[in-house]
């Protein structure tokens, strides 16, 4: 079985702090990470791969230094990475980089299964996903929770929902994108990291994906941002201490109208 | 058509540093006193054109041909039921699609797929749909990709809305996704914001990013229809007006279109409350300061007395407590309820993120400088197996249970 995942590197939101005089986000010292999301689309991967053999190719679009990300992926036991990396690629919106992602599936040839996180925690659209699976015209099943089986070129699979999940069987070649209650990704292997180190990262540009030009990059994006600002940060308020029964009918009492 | 360009005018630039701090992006570095951009991370965003005083840099989004897009018209909304019932962020988005018609000109369409729906159409019109789209098929009865993609790719072709709303729902999410793609529009998830520049009849789409850390405003200016997902509970219900009556249109489509690659074998329902938590008003919410999770009960005790949702901060829910569709935070939903109540939760970062934009918030925690309390709007430092039943039995009294 050949599975390929698609991951973005991301700064660390754990990192991310906002500048409280200017307001501004202070970007110093922030650390990139895979995509939260994406960690567990890898394990999910790797962990097929044991169960039904075969092979995990990782892929990403993102700048030169997106290459530690795919690196990592190695050492979680991805065999195979590739950067797909371009100046033409900048100003992507979800629809020109779902175009650009698939187009660089297309030219590594067959696979069985796409595997994504749900989203990316910088963006949070959750539009790529299911971009790639149209752009290639493929099924898909978003907000996986679990991958009961694969047999006979079929997949059942749990969909998370609003209520509860959703069993649903779909046939292969088809896209998946993976939340987190699917599995614990594992720590990368000392045998792992080593393989990591002498990888050798597969670089694609615009040219090598056989990409329509005027569908990549900012020509490419039906969307412009038109303004960035911060939003000025919540502020606490009251800090209330004592009697427990009494703070209680205080608050009560305060917030009788929204809870009536 | 060009590709967009930026560059530093150096001899403008007085190396003040504004533009390095508010690049959100972190492409902007000092080098011999001025401005460097690093167009490997550089999104051409524009927020560093805005802020340099000195108008030092200079941003070429590409010149583009204006198309004429004046065919399209109207505002839609579509309209998610499960079990044929129509779910209420679809009276949100048609709330909010009045106001938009109200700028824009045109009609307020609500668009519904399902099976035996015939009777939503009065329902739909109550709520301010002047036309309903309806596509009534036992192949629609439940969502699956393709049969809706191709339905609503199928309405919007023929029909050609200027503006197509859609919740952030898990259906909505991966349906609209699909759809844009087909269509090649422009979609912007998750908004919290929509308004209309009237002259240019654009859809001004504002969403947070980064965790709402930062907000950006998006437009799709040669592409129809304008597509957003609306993120729950940000935009006011339409209100309800028995007389309204709308007109129906009525679809029917044949088996290719309607078939599934995929197969539905089973809906499973498992949350543990009947309140969904996306939709709930209300939010009690647990975290490690429970201790165990029989402990929940007293988050759940007070949960029933409200009628709210329970929710859970991760390390609750990676320590097994609660089912993981209860987590709020990062990696779980993101809320934003008229009130949210933090009983024993200290406030990481991924869990402000989940909730910090929810009207109201009432923290409870034993620590007086857990981060909680920096976004509560009444903090209460103390125990919770003594402030949290207290809490349950005051609001009992208010509430008469």
């Amino acid at each position: 079985m050949h599975i390929i995942v698609c991951i973005k590197q991301v700064p660390n939101t754990t990192d991310v702090r906002i500048d409280p005089v200017k307001n501004t986000l202070i970007r110093e010292g922030v650390e990139s990470v895979i995509n939260p999301f994406d960690t567990y689309a890898i394990e999910e991967a790797v962990l097929l791969k044991e169960r039904f053999g075969g092979k995990v190719t990782v892929v990403t679009m993102g700048p030169p230094q997106a290459e530690s990300a795919l690196k990592e992926a190695i050492s979680l036991g991805c065999d195979e990475a590739i950067l797909v990396s371009d100046r033409k690629f900048a100003g992507s919106d979800t629809w020109a980089t779902s175009y650009t992602l698939a187009c660089s599936i297309k030219k590594i040839g067959t696979f069985d299964l796409i595997l994504c996180g749900k989203q990316a925690s910088d963006g949070d659209t959750a539009q790529v996903g299911p971009g790639i699976s149209t752009h290639l015209d493929i099924p898909q099943v978003t907000y996986v929770k679990k991958v009961e089986d694969i047999s006979g070129n079929k997949a059942k699979v749990e969909r998370m929902t609003e209520e509860g999940y959703d069993v649903i069987e779909t046939p292969l070649p088809c896209l998946m994108t993976v939340v987190k209650e699917i599995n614990t990704p594992r720590l990368p292997s000392l045998k792992g990291m080593m393989k990591a180190k002498s990888a050798k990262i597969t670089k694609w540009t615009a040219d090598d994906i056989k990409c329509d030009p005027k569908s990549i990059g900012l020509d490419g994006s039906p969307t412009r941002v038109v303004k960035i600002f911060t939003p000025p940060p919540r502020k606490g308020g009251e800090v209330l201490k004592g009697d427990a029964g009494e703070i209680a009918s205080r608050v009560a009492g305060l917030l009788k109208d929204i809870v009536i | 058509m060009s590709s967009g360009s930026i560059k530093v005018i150096l001899e403008k630039c007085t190396g003040c540093t504004l533009c390095t701090r508010v690049c959100p992006f972190g492409a902007i570095q000092m080098a011999d006193k001025k401005a460097v951009i690093d167009l490997a991370k550089c999104t051409l965003c524009g927020a560093c054109v805005d802020s340099c005083k000195f108008q030092a840099i200079i941003l070429e989004k590409g010149a583009s041909v204006k198309k004429d897009l004046s065919a399209y018209k109207d505002v839609w909304v579509f309209c998610e039921q499960k079990k044929g019932v129509i779910q209420t962020i679809s009276f949100e988005l048609l709330g909010e699609g009045k106001k938009l018609v109200g700028k824009l000109g045109g009609k307020l369409c609500a668009v519904i797929l399902g099976s035996g729906i015939g009777g939503k159409a009065d329902e739909l019109a109550s709520r301010g749909a002047d036309k309903v789209y309806m596509v009534d098929a036992p192949a629609l009865a439940s969502y699956q990709d393709d049969p809706y993609t191709n339905v609503l790719v199928d309405l919007v072709k023929e029909y050609k809305p200027e503006v197509l709303l859609c919740g952030a729902t898990t259906i909505g999410r991966s349906l609209i996704s699909r759809v844009a793609v087909r269509v090649n529009a422009g979609l912007t998830a998750d908004c919290t914001g929509l308004d209309i520049d009237t002259k240019e009849r654009l859809l001004l789409q504002t969403r947070p990013a980064f965790g709402g850390n930062i907000m950006a405003t998006i437009i799709t200016p040669n592409h129809r229809p304008q597509m957003s997902t609306v993120r729950h509970k940000v935009m006011k219900e339409a209100e309800v007006d028995r007389s309204r009556k709308a007109e129906v249109v009525k679809k029917t489509y044949g088996e290719d279109l309607l078939r599934s690659r995929t197969k539905l074998l089973d809906i499973v329902e498992e949350i543990e409350e009947t309140v969904n938590l996306a939709e709930a008003d209300i939010i009690v919410s647990g975290g490690r300061g429970l201790a165990n999770p029989d402990n929940f009960s007293v988050v759940r005790d007070l949960a029933k007395v409200l009628g709210a949702a329970v929710g859970a901060s991760r390390s609750a829910v990676d320590a097994n407590w609660i089912p993981y569709s209860h987590q709020v935070g990062q990696t779980g939903k993101t809320v934003c309820p008229k009130l949210y109540i933090a009983c024993g939760i200290s406030g990481q970062i991924q869990h402000l993120i989940g909730m910090q934009s929810s009207k109201v918030i009432v923290a409870i925690n034993k620590d007086p400088d857990a981060p909680i309390f920096k976004v509560a709007t009444y903090g209460i430092v103390g125990d919770i197996f003594e402030v949290v039943p207290a809490l349950t039995k005051e609001f009992s009294k208010i509430l008469k249970k």
